[in-house]
């Protein structure tokens, strides 16, 4: 295996990562504020729906971009007033989300575009395209760091950028503002937060809603820049692996970067190479699939220690009388 | 309900009692979709346009019907029967097994199933030699490849797909025996056949070890694949409908299933459409490759000549194209 390969499998790598790391990121928002979020795979698909029509019918990515957060953001909503306002169970409203999300897009897409649920193919403005940095090419000529920037750090679309931008600016709110300290409070002791005076259930919300607009981002990624236009049920279960990947990352910004990297390397290598040949023993294509999930379980239950949820998580706060 | 329905059609075959069931001198035809709707670009409106053709030439009108759910289907064929539709026109796999449970029941209605084989005396199996269509694909491919390595892309790692693959690499090998041939699943599940995300990042996989042909059989991910194909400068084959215009200039052909001719022909005959397995090869014009004016450009004399006289052999029987479903094996790699 040459440099060359190397540097084409971590930039496949980076650009599977993106949109489980915007989901994960997502679901890290609103679990640290106590509230689980097992329908980021309803809010990545409605978004990708919302953004991938408007793009379609305005011809403009941008466009697409804020109503893929507006359609994540409309789900947010009903999880939010579900779980928080009306306190119901967390898990099932998530679930109802991924049903609802799965069902009204392909209803929607089939009543507005006639094409069995699909929207039309995106071309040229109505996508995000590659971003080419300064002197890309100019230092590609540059042994070893030429080839790394040229290839793997330049040449992405800009959500690429936003969605690793984003990890910096999640742990710097998260650990280092008031408002952070707070969201983290709600999900750890939710009865002290309330005895200093602040809302809790406002806190939650503010949660639900970061957790909406990242999952938009990641939902438009998918149908406005990795592919051209929206595919029913094309989230294909990357809202669950953002799951996983936050519970390996025990719920932290920069764990979580690591994680769903290591998540889209392990799909990058199966991809590049569907069976692997060691000596006379050749690996067969379903073992490399699924060997993400193999390295999830062991990791889990070997490497990282015990993965502590926010103690709050999952329990509507129940102010007492 | 059941026992009153079972005592009748009990009755019925004794002969104690004319058949209710009224046949009407001038039934409908009626053609069902399936999930993927009317409109898909693909399959179910290669069957639409068979049936409008049939209503343009001949000013008959049919009934049809878009699936919703799954647990339609059985219902929906029953009430189509029931009000005299004759014959009654299914697309997809997905109807086989209910029409075995359906078809007994009325006796005196033509069933036709699209891509399955159903083995009931009043229903017509549809089913195309898609090794055939492939193996023509990938002549073109390795003909058209400048790199030497061309590669294929399958939704849903099943038998029907294997057979795609199973042409293409056979074509591929015939025409140019040093080629390679790169070949990816997207994966085990049905989620396979939506995800245009992994099969674009496929594309650029297999673009990445040198590829610059790419064939897709896999549904709704062939979309992402073509996009990245037509993204990374290479050239794709589309499959089941003519995709050709989707990126003209740089979809190098599609191999088409001529689901419409076969809704056509059905709507024609009628009730005379014979039961049984009709096999759609090149013979019979089932598979071909998409020719016009989208992919016009890429097409050389020497590449049509070649197509043309691996036509005839494969018609006259000389070339043998290995189908993948009849031992579950391919015989080259």
């Amino acid at each position: 295996m040459d440099f060359g390969t190397v540097l084409q499998i971590m930039d496949s790598a980076l650009r599977l990562m993106t949109p489980l790391l915007l989901a994960c990121l997502a679901g890290l928002w609103s679990e640290r504020a106590g509230v689980f979020d097992i329908g980021l795979e309803g809010k990545m698909l409605m978004a990708a729906f919302t953004a991938a029509s408007v793009a379609a019918v305005t011809g403009n990515a941008w466009l697409g971009l804020a109503a893929g957060i507006a359609g994540s953001l409309a789900m947010s909503v009903v999880h939010g007033v579900a779980s928080i306002t009306f306190r119901g169970n967390q898990l099932i409203s998530g679930v109802a989300i991924n049903f609802l999300a799965s069902g009204l897009t392909v209803l929607l897409g089939q009543r507005i575009f006639q094409l069995g649920g699909r929207t039309p193919s995106l071309t040229g403005e109505a996508r995000f395209h590659a971003i080419h940095l300064p002197f890309a090419q100019e230092l590609r000529g540059v042994p070893v760091v030429g080839p790394v920037y040229a290839e793997l750090v330049s040449g992405h679309t800009i959500l690429v950028y936003v969605a690793v931008l984003c990890v910096p600016l999640t742990w710097w709110v998260l650990y280092r503002t008031r408002f952070g300290l707070r969201l983290r409070a709600v999900g750890e002791n939710p009865a002290s937060v309330d005895t200093a005076g602040v809302s809790v259930q406002r806190l939650r919300y503010a949660a639900v809603m970061i957790c909406g607009v990242l999952c938009g981002l990641a939902g438009t990624y998918l149908a406005t820049a990795l592919s051209a236009g929206f595919v029913r049920e094309m989230t294909a279960g990357r809202g669950y692996i953002a799951l996983a990947a936050l519970i390996f990352a025990k719920w932290r910004p920069w764990h979580a970067l690591l994680a769903t990297f290591l998540f889209g390397l392990m799909e990058a290598v199966a991809n590049r190479f569907p069976s692997i040949e060691i000596g006379p023993l050749t690996v067969p294509s379903m073992f490399v699939n699924a060997l993400p999930y193999i390295l999830t379980v062991i990791i889990l239950a070997g490497f990282v220690g015990r993965a502590t949820p926010p103690r709050a998580g999952g329990e509507p706060y129940v102010k007492e009388r | 309900m059941s026992i009153v329905k079972s005592l009748l059609a009990g009755v019925a075959v004794l002969g104690l009692v004319p058949v209710l069931a009224p046949t009407p001198a001038h039934a409908d035809p009626a053609l069902v979709f399936d999930l993927g709707g009317k409109f898909d670009k693909s399959f179910n409106e290669a069957a639409y346009r068979g049936a409008e053709r049939w209503k343009a030439e001949t000013g008959g009108t049919y009934k049809e019907l878009e699936m919703q759910s799954e647990a339609q289907r059985e219902q929906a064929l029953r009430m189509l029967a029931q009000t005299g539709s004759n014959p009654i026109v299914t697309t997809g796999f997905a109807f086989g097994e209910v029409l075995n449970k359906v078809a007994p029941d009325y006796p005196d209605t033509r069933f036709v199933v699209i891509d399955t084989a159903v083995d009931q005396p009043n229903v017509q199996s549809v089913v195309f030699a898609e090794e055939q269509g492939s193996y023509l694909a990938g002549i073109l491919a390795a003909m058209a490849s400048e790199s030497g390595t061309v590669s294929f892309i399958g939704g849903m790692d099943i038998p029907l797909i294997r057979k795609f693959e199973c042409g293409f690499v056979q074509g591929v090998k015939a025409t140019d025996a040093e080629a390679r041939v790169i070949v990816n699943y997207t994966g085990t599940t049905p989620a396979a056949w939506n995800d245009p995300v992994k099969g674009a990042e496929l594309t650029r996989a297999q673009k990445g070890q040198g590829s610059d042909i790419v064939y897709a059989a896999a549904g709704g991910t062939g979309i992402g694949v073509l996009q990245a194909a037509a993204d990374e400068g290479m050239l794709a084959i589309g499959v089941d409908s003519n995709q050709n215009h989707m990126h003209p200039g740089q979809i190098l052909t599609s191999m088409e299933k001529a689901v419409d001719n076969s809704v056509y022909e059905a709507f024609r005959l009628g009730v005379d459409t014979p039961p049984g397995v009709k096999l759609m090869d090149l013979a019979s014009e089932g598979v071909r490759l998409s020719m016009d004016e989208h992919n016009a450009p890429l097409i050389t004399d020497e590449m049509t000549a070649a197509l043309e006289a691996a036509t005839a052999a494969i018609v006259s029987g000389e070339i043998a194209v290995h189908d993948y479903m009849t031992d579950n094996a391919c015989p080259v790699r």
